[in-house]
């Protein structure tokens, strides 16, 4: 038996309005060659220009894993020659990473494992090529937009460790609102580099690596298939080569792509059209300001100071933006327990139903206070307060305005329920006297009352009534 | 009655006194173009037509220049004098190009480069060799050669050029014009094809160190293009060339120019070009400068020429790397895309580049990189600390441009003599520090002109160019051009 060692290199294109190193609009765009400017083209005579909200996106993630970030921003060229790299260099960072030996937090089957990060670096996304019969089109757009790869050390042990971390990854990147992370728009790819050794060994096997991985699906695939690849040669008594293979989804299985022998020199070296950046002290607190509490963080809150359950916790925080509408609930006196069955029942149900972001609903924190408030005072049953949430959310109006329109009014008056009640408790003589038996005839008369008022008549205060005149007799 | 001969004061007398237009200029200039280009071939492309959207109030309004073909012109061709690169026309301006433009400064053509600049001959380029207007058998030097010749011929008061190791001082020297790169940075390189990044400046050839002053006082500033670039200083560098440089202190290194090392020399020129190097210090010193001989240290002057190609090689089979005729350029054939980027690159360069280009690769391969490359970086480290220290109690170096006349075509030189590896080699060192950096006309050994060389400290470019205009005054060879009878 094997033990399996994991390692990980994600890239994630950022968001920015123009590319890392050129004026060109950074975006997803259908219409091929669009966003290009000469820089990206790498026509002779062009420089860099770095752009500065990338940095800046880039220190933001180097910080939440937990980095340590120079005081210098650097780029380095590594070079190659291959039509997606206009240049023939790309420009990234060896010498000095934005952010070096950082870890993070992750939890596998509820146990809580600390993921360690090699580092994480600013660089440049390469050009788009489409290989057809007998010739090649390349697509320019993606060519220089901001791309940052993070490296983890070779610490995970299963897919599921891996898959893990690329969900807690992502989210991190979609808390700090530096990338959508899009694997269907290539935004967030994965390198996965794989080595088994005997069980318990302390010396790592010969590691292969599978490179450009687009989903994260394909990554779990991947991987088992990989192992069970070198499973099978180690198990009969062969050796696993150091090389670069390629997963085939069709087939389910890895092809070689290059061996050692093989491997490119990329002859790093400075970029000297790019002198030092200084990354000063008051720019780095000011980004460390921008980092919201994270999920692994806002987990741990909701269940040990809210007293929420996992499951609860765990879907408040699947998206900041859902996360950040509860907290802004809870900040408006919004008790912890019913703000949080509030959103993750109906109101998750509505998002999911209609496709739409939180952001975008109707339905304010402060609405939904209005609307619980209402019920809470019982002005409204619960029931009621259901069907005024869709009303809500649907209609665009506030929930006092709804309640008006749908004409309920709860009778919360106790004379006219008492008279309903002991009208009906003379009608039943029988019913009575069954409940002087040990009967529990509550529901039929609670029941009678809500038939009679239309729904009106608010159940606690008509089943205390009920109580109450059923006692007398 | 002829104006291209004449400095750009002159020029600009007659332009605003309406004795002449700026039409009436271009087409002087692009006749005397044509007229030399069959014998010199100094330009790659000359421009048909008088071209001016900008007629303003600078002070090079109006008046042609040239520019080498290694600056970005939108919709002109631009080859680097290279085959690879025979068909391309750019769709964005170089800075320097753009300024120029907008100062309302005539482009009257693109001057022949040692392929790529990457050459001190001026006789690689692909549309064949320049050659010297003082002497039709010799060279003008590179890499600006048809830039410094086309000054030299009075075609145009000035061009412009680029400098990596003294690929504008050299030509200058050997054309007997004034070849001037300021400090590093304060002209943008954007729209230069880069070469090697860190050592590449963008300069000027003129007939006088005012013109110089001029020209740069035009290019110079902050581009958001070249991160690389310096804020403007603010200064005027053509209003401080009068003033007093009475104390000023100049040294001059032993180790290149002392007579008593080349005591057995069987070169002639080479001892009276250090004689008439000697004269000069002598009226440097009558017109109020000090002059002294400084030791500055055999083992790193002996480097300059190892350290100068290392780091210059090794940047630029990164820089040119683009060139692979995928994107532009000659495209290669092949069933591959390797096998076209091969082809390409194979056809495209002469055998001197890809020597080049290997030599490069090597430097910067995995397993050599710490001893070649980054020990290189060390050496011009050190290099540079030298000079700083002599820029504490000197003002400026005054050195020999050359040691000797422009040399004959297929003239072979002793690389590894004092002369080659350090009187010929020394220029690097304003490379190396991004130091200003001025070569001027001092005077002729057999009819050819010979130059010296100021290099002051980084920048000090009004420092360096209130000296080279004084000590211009007192060798008195300002306005030199060599016209053919």
């Amino acid at each position: 038996m094997y033990d399996v060692v994991i390692g990980l290199e994600v890239h994630c294109e950022l968001k920015s309005n123009s590319k890392n190193f050129s004026g060109a609009t950074n975006g997803y765009c259908e219409q091929p060659n669009t966003q290009v400017s000469p820089i990206d083209l790498g026509l002779p005579g062009i420089m860099p220009f770095v752009n500065k909200e990338a940095v800046k996106k880039a220190v933001k993630v180097a910080k939440a894993l937990n980095c340590k970030v120079p005081s210098r921003m650097i780029f380095d060229r590594k070079n190659y020659f291959y039509p997606d790299l206009p240049k023939g260099y790309q420009i990234t960072q060896v010498t000095e990473p934005v952010g070096q030996n950082g870890y993070v937090m992750i939890e596998v089957d509820g146990e809580i494992k600390k993921i360690l990060i090699h580092d994480t670096h600013l660089e440049e996304d390469t050009a788009n090529m489409e290989h057809m019969s007998n010739y090649s089109l390349i697509n320019y757009n993606r060519c220089g937009v901001p791309l940052l790869e993070t490296v983890t050390e070779p610490c995970m042990s299963s897919s599921k460790e891996a898959i893990a971390f690329l969900e807690t990854y992502r989210t991190i990147l979609l808390y700090l609102g530096v990338s959508d992370a899009r694997a269907d728009q290539g935004q967030i790819r994965c390198d996965v580099n794989i080595s088994l050794k005997p069980k318990n060994s302390e010396k790592l096997g010969v590691r292969t690596e599978m490179k450009n991985i687009n989903s994260f699906a394909n990554v779990k695939i991947a991987i088992e298939s990989e192992i069970r690849r070198q499973e099978e040669i180690l198990s009969n008594g062969g050796i696993i080569e150091q090389e670069t293979r390629r997963y085939d989804e069709v087939n389910d299985c890895t092809h070689l792509m290059r061996s050692k022998e093989d491997a490119i020199d990329y002859k790093y070296f400075i970029e000297p059209n790019i002198p030092p950046i200084p990354l000063t002290s008051d720019f780095l607190e000011e980004i460390e300001k921008e980092i919201p509490t994270l999920r692994y963080d806002r987990i741990v809150k909701y269940k040990d100071e809210y007293k929420l359950t996992e499951v609860e916790a765990n879907t408040l925080t699947r998206e900041k933006e859902i996360s950040d509408y509860f907290e802004a609930c809870i900040n408006l006196g919004i008790n912890y327990k019913t703000a949080a069955n509030w959103i993750t029942g109906p109101i998750i149900s509505y998002l999911n139903k209609e496709e739409v972001p939180i952001d975008n609903i109707y339905l304010t924190p402060a609405l939904l206070k209005e609307l619980i408030t209402m019920q809470e005072d019982g002005r409204i049953s619960s029931k009621q307060a259901r069907e005024v949430l869709e009303k809500v959310l649907e209609d665009k109006k506030p929930p006092v305005q709804v309640v008006d329109e749908l004409g309920i009014k709860q009778i919360g008056d106790d004379n006219t329920i008492r008279e309903i009640v002991i009208r009906l408790l003379d009608e039943h003589n029988d019913l009575v006297e069954d409940y002087k038996k040990g009967k529990n005839v509550f529901n039929f008369f609670v029941g009678s009352v809500m038939k009679e008022t239309k729904g009106q008549a608010n159940p606690a205060m008509t089943a205390k009534i009920v109580k109450e005149e059923i006692e007398k007799r | 009655m002829e104006y291209m001969n004449k400095t750009i004061d002159e020029i600009r007398k007659a332009l605003d006194s309406k004795e002449i237009t700026s039409e009436e200029l271009f087409v002087e200039a692009k006749e005397k173009a044509l007229k030399y280009q069959s014998t010199y071939n100094s330009f790659v492309t000359i421009l048909e037509d008088y071209q001016n959207e900008k007629i303003n109030t600078t002070v090079l309004s109006g008046i042609p220049y040239a520019l080498k073909d290694n600056f970005s012109t939108t919709g002109i061709l631009t080859t680097a004098s290279s085959n690879i690169l025979k068909d391309y026309v750019p769709i964005y301006d170089a800075t320097a190009y753009k300024k120029l433009k907008e100062a309302g400064a005539i482009l009257v053509g693109k001057t022949v480069l040692d392929e790529l600049a990457m050459g001190g001959t001026g006789t690689t380029g692909h549309t064949g060799v320049v050659r010297n207007p003082w002497d039709k058998n010799r060279l003008i030097g590179g890499s600006s050669a048809g830039s410094a010749a086309s000054v030299a011929l009075g075609i145009v008061p000035f061009a412009l050029g680029s400098d990596t190791g003294d690929s504008i001082r050299k030509p200058a020297a050997f054309g007997g014009v004034v070849g001037f790169k300021p400090t590093y940075g304060r002209i943008s390189r954007f729209g230069l094809f880069a070469f090697a990044s860190s050592l590449d400046h963008v300069g000027c050839f003129t007939r006088s160190v005012k013109d110089a002053a001029y020209v740069t006082d035009i290019l110079k500033g902050k581009d958001e293009h070249d991160m690389t670039s310096l804020n403007d200083d603010g200064k005027a560098y053509s209003e401080t060339l009068n003033n007093d440089i009475t104390g000023r202190k100049l040294f001059y290194i032993k180790e290149a120019c002392n007579l008593e090392l080349y005591k057995n020399s069987n070169d002639p020129e080479l001892l009276e070009t250090l004689n008439k190097f000697q004269e000069t210090i002598a009226k440097a010193k009558e017109i109020g400068f000090e002059v002294e001989e400084v030791e500055f240290g055999k083992d790193l002057l002996e480097a300059l020429y190892p350290t100068y190609m290392s780091i210059s090689c090794a940047e630029a089979t990164s820089n040119y790397a683009n060139l692979t005729g995928i994107q532009f350029g000659v495209r290669g054939v092949g069933k591959s895309i390797e096998d076209i980027m091969f082809d390409a690159r194979t056809k495209g360069f002469s055998e001197l580049i890809k020597r080049r280009f290997i030599l490069g690769s090597y430097i910067l391969q995995r397993e050599n990189q710490e001893k070649l490359f980054k020990n290189a970086g060390r050496i011009r480290r050190m290099i540079v600390n030298r000079m700083n220290e002599l820029f504490k109690t000197y003002d400026g170096l005054l050195m020999p441009a050359s040691g000797g006349i422009a040399p004959k075509f297929g003239e072979t030189s002793d690389q590894l003599s004092d002369r080659y590896l350090i009187l010929e080699n020394h220029l690097v060192i304003g490379n190396f520090g991004g130091f200003p950096s001025i070569t001027i006309p001092s005077g002729f050994v057999n009819e050819m002109p010979i130059s010296v060389n100021i290099t002051g400290r980084v920048m000090e470019d009004d420092v360096v160019l209130n000296m080279a205009n004084k000590l211009e005054e007192a060798l008195g060879y300002k306005g030199l051009v060599k016209e053919e009878q």
